[in-house]
């Protein structure tokens, strides 16, 4: 005879039984009934956050830093729509998060009630399933099925909404041992036919590329992978969200492609005659101008999600599977086609990507006023805080450079928010994966901007004893706004002055110099406050952040403002019109048919 | 751009209709006619939606359809090779000098009087939806006063069923820890 207990009850003994350990939320009204047996519960940690966005973003780094399932909770009303944002951000990057949220008891449902809103209709398009529950005898069952359905197939938020009265009601509580879902069946092994042919076209091709996006760490494949690369000795490119699922030191890699990637991993792309996608979604900022992408290639597109296969660019041998799989049957396959003497020859192909690789490196200018270059300050953060550290990006070009900059050799050590490209992302999501991940040092790489969306996390940081360290790469504007105004709009700068170092806050006559000042600002918030103007001070400021663990560290690391992401593909335009830096396209040598 | 019947088995839960035309408004498609309805499965309802769209796209939607958790199978039905009916209520005016050739009309297209006014008929009638165009064309000139159409429901022809197989899962997933 199982127990009697609230529904409340009942919800944090599902929330132990599905192994959660840690949620991040904020009380409220409607899902107060939940908080009050929350604080008895021995096995799940609460942290309480400043913004329900932080709780979203948290769960969201927790979950790509630890693979596990990470978990927010808020009221309903504006509790729950603020968790809006992380919830589609987490749908755009595939993140497996499960969202609790309150509602108003059921009879008040529908009548505009306070604190009402209708969030799972809201959250109907940015999640992968949602629920509302009004029958407290619901509620084992359904958080069974939301952290199933998070976690597996292509993982993805999946939101919870449970009625007041349904909390408050007394139940049973009963674990289901198994799951009925007869319309959720992911097909997670690949069709034996596909791999043969995907076998038969690496071995012919001549000038292949594995594609490798975030899939490859979803799956946990990335030692899988290693293996495919090195037994075929294709190169490999590896997408925003799959740097780290590749080493950047392994001689195959050529780093990242697309809008902002490499020369050679753009260029070897376009002149693919076969794409090995594992795991990547052909984005358009990894295309391109779609119409003129790898105009050459024939396509392999490997997907745990059938509806991402022939999206945007026709497959033509399409394999629904799990990347893990996939790549493990892709190999023994290959292996059976090795033994046949099929073999392919890339030599050709290597000579030319190596000098592409070679001409045009990653690279940039230091300042000619002497002022701190943004790239200098984030190279040295790389190299001082190795690539055991986890970096967690906000969006901009400060993203951009940590893309690019910093060597990852592990997976899970990049962190940023791919698909939606959330400002604010990185404060939160930091504080995640530091929770799940006490023994790492993890550094926010935010930008001024981006920072302060979501600076107020850092109050649940210095509290919960989550010493995350931030490095804000302060340019005093919106930056990477900033570079497209100069570039596309006549260097007509509106509205992306904030001012933040000092030069907008002088012109405008203010009286103080930084608005606001970081290093007050952290100190404020309970956190060690530093500020590093001069390349010369860049590694000691580093090294002294890295000896704090006691308590969260912010740097203002005060940089130029007109610094640049290269390379460039600028919007809507094809990959063949890469830029180096402005008006600079690569030359291509027209030897040996090099320009297709 | 040609037309497509899609037959959609899905849960008979709460907010699986909102969930199927989000889907269909956010990916750009327009949904020409749409019929909801119970099946001989109390737990599974039907839906029967018709689409005006090319090859590919139409793939892509049904994918997305396919994802949803609540969708348990779909179907595209042939015209040539299904049962399509929609059904037509209108109103028209027939005063005592028009109405018996608006009856001839009625009998013509094998449709039925379900109400009579000194200056009106109300028709009932069903069929394929070029059936019930050139229907509304010949009443037309009579002057309809009010016209109401269901959406298209349709079925395959021949003995099988599309709810018997794998409309039930008889697999439960055991829970991964």
């Amino acid at each position: 005879m199982p127990d009697q207990v609230t529904g409340a009850q009942s919800l944090v003994r599902s929330l132990e039984s599905a192994g959660v350990e840690t949620v991040f939320g904020i009380p409220g009204g409607a899902i107060l009934p939940l908080y009050d047996p929350l604080m008895d519960s021995t096995r799940i940690r609460h942290i309480l956050v400043r913004h329900e966005q932080g709780a979203g973003h948290a769960a969201t780094g927790y979950a790509q830093a630890t693979g596990r399932v990470g978990v927010c909770m808020a009221t309903s009303g504006p509790g729950a729509t603020n968790l809006v944002t992380p919830i589609a951000d987490a749908y755009m990057d595939s993140v497996p998060i499960v969202a609790v949220t309150g509602q108003v008891p059921s009879a008040a449902i529908g009548t505009d009630a306070f604190q009402e809103a209708d969030i799972r209709g809201i959250t109907m398009p940015i999640t992968k399933h949602n629920f509302l529950v009004t029958n407290p005898a619901d509620i084992p069952r359904t958080l069974a099925e939301a952290f199933h359905i998070a976690s597996t197939g292509r993982p993805g938020p999946v939101l919870v909404d449970v009625a007041k009265d349904a909390l408050q009601a007394l139940t049973t509580f009963d674990w289901p041992t198994t799951i009925d879902l007869p319309g959720y069946r992911p097909v997670t092994k690949p069709h034996g036919k596909q791999i043969r042919e995907a076998a038969r076209l690496i071995v012919e091709s001549s000038r292949p590329v594995l594609y490798v996006g975030g899939g490859v760490l979803k799956a946990r494949a990335w030692a899988e992978l290693r293996t495919l690369a090195e037994l075929t000795g294709i190169p490999v490119v590896t997408t925003l969200m799959a740097r780290g699922a590749f080493p950047d030191s392994h001689p195959q890699h050529l780093g990242m492609p697309g809008m902002h990637g490499t020369v050679a991993a753009v260029t070897a792309l376009q002149k693919s005659d076969l794409l090995i996608s594992l795991g990547a979604r052909f984005d358009d900022r990894v295309t391109g101008k779609l119409s003129s992408f790898a105009p050459d290639a024939k396509i392999i597109h490997a997907d745990i999600d059938p509806a991402e296969i022939s999206k945007n660019r026709t497959a033509d041998v399409p394999i629904v599977g799990d990347a893990r799989e996939v790549i493990a049957d892709l190999v023994l396959a290959i292996t059976t086609e090795h033994e046949a003497g099929h073999r392919g020859d890339y030599e050709g192909w290597w000579a030319q990507v190596d000098r592409w690789r070679t001409v045009y490196p990653l690279g940039y200018d230091q300042p000619a006023d002497g002022s701190l270059a943004p790239q200098y300050v984030i190279e040295r953060l790389g190299k001082i805080a190795g690539p055991e550290a986890l970096y967690v990006a906000g969006v901009g070009q400060h993203q951009m450079w940590a893309a690019q900059f910093i060597g990852y050799e592990n997976p899970g050590t990049w962190l940023n928010s791919g698909g939606l490209g959330t400002m604010g992302y990185a404060v939160p999501a930091a504080m995640g994966a530091k929770a799940g991940r006490p023994d790492a040092t993890v550094w926010a790489i935010d930008g001024d901007g981006c920072f302060q969306m979501t600076n107020q996390e850092l109050a649940t940081c210095a509290i919960n004893d989550i010493p995350i360290k931030v490095a804000i790469i302060n340019n005093g504007t919106l930056g990477m706004v900033r570079q497209w105004q100069t570039l596309f709009y006549n260097e007509r700068y509106s509205n992306t002055d904030l001012g933040g170092a000092g030069r907008g806050a002088a012109a405008a006559g203010a009286r103080v110099e930084h608005i606001p000042d970081f290093v007050k600002l952290a100190e404020a918030y309970g956190c060690i406050g530093m500020r590093c103007e001069k390349a010369e001070d860049v590694d000691s400021t580093i090294e002294r952040a890295m000896e704090i663990d006691d308590r969260p560290v912010v740097v203002d690391f005060t940089v130029h403002q007109d610094a640049m992401v290269w390379p460039m593909v600028a919007a809507g335009t094809s990959n063949d019109e890469i830029q180096v830096a402005r008006d600079m396209a690569p030359q291509w040598d027209t030897e040996g048919g090099e320009t297709r | 751009m040609s037309r497509h019947t899609l037959s959609v088995l899905v849960e008979n839960k709460p907010g699986v209709l909102a969930r199927i035309a989000g889907l269909f408004s956010r990916r750009g498609f327009n949904i020409d006619s749409l019929a909801v309805g119970p099946t001989e499965h109390d737990d599974v309802s039907r839906m029967t939606i018709v689409v005006n769209v090319e090859e590919l796209p139409l793939e892509q939607v049904t994918k997305q359809l396919n994802k949803l958790v609540e969708v348990l199978k779909i179907v595209e039905l042939d015209p040539a090779s299904s049962v399509q009916r929609e059904l037509i209520l209108v109103k028209v005016a027939a005063d005592r000098a028009s109405r018996s050739h608006v009856l001839e009309t009625v009998q013509l297209f094998r449709a039925k009087v379900v109400d009579v006014a000194p200056d009106a008929v109300t028709i009932e009638a069903t069929g394929n939806a070029d059936k019930l165009d050139a229907l509304l064309r010949v009443l037309e000139p009579y002057g309809v006063r009010e016209l109401v159409q269901s959406g298209m429901v349709a079925v395959s022809r021949g003995p099988r069923s599309m709810t018997d197989r794998s409309a039930r899962s008889s697999t439960v997933t055991p829970i991964a820890r």
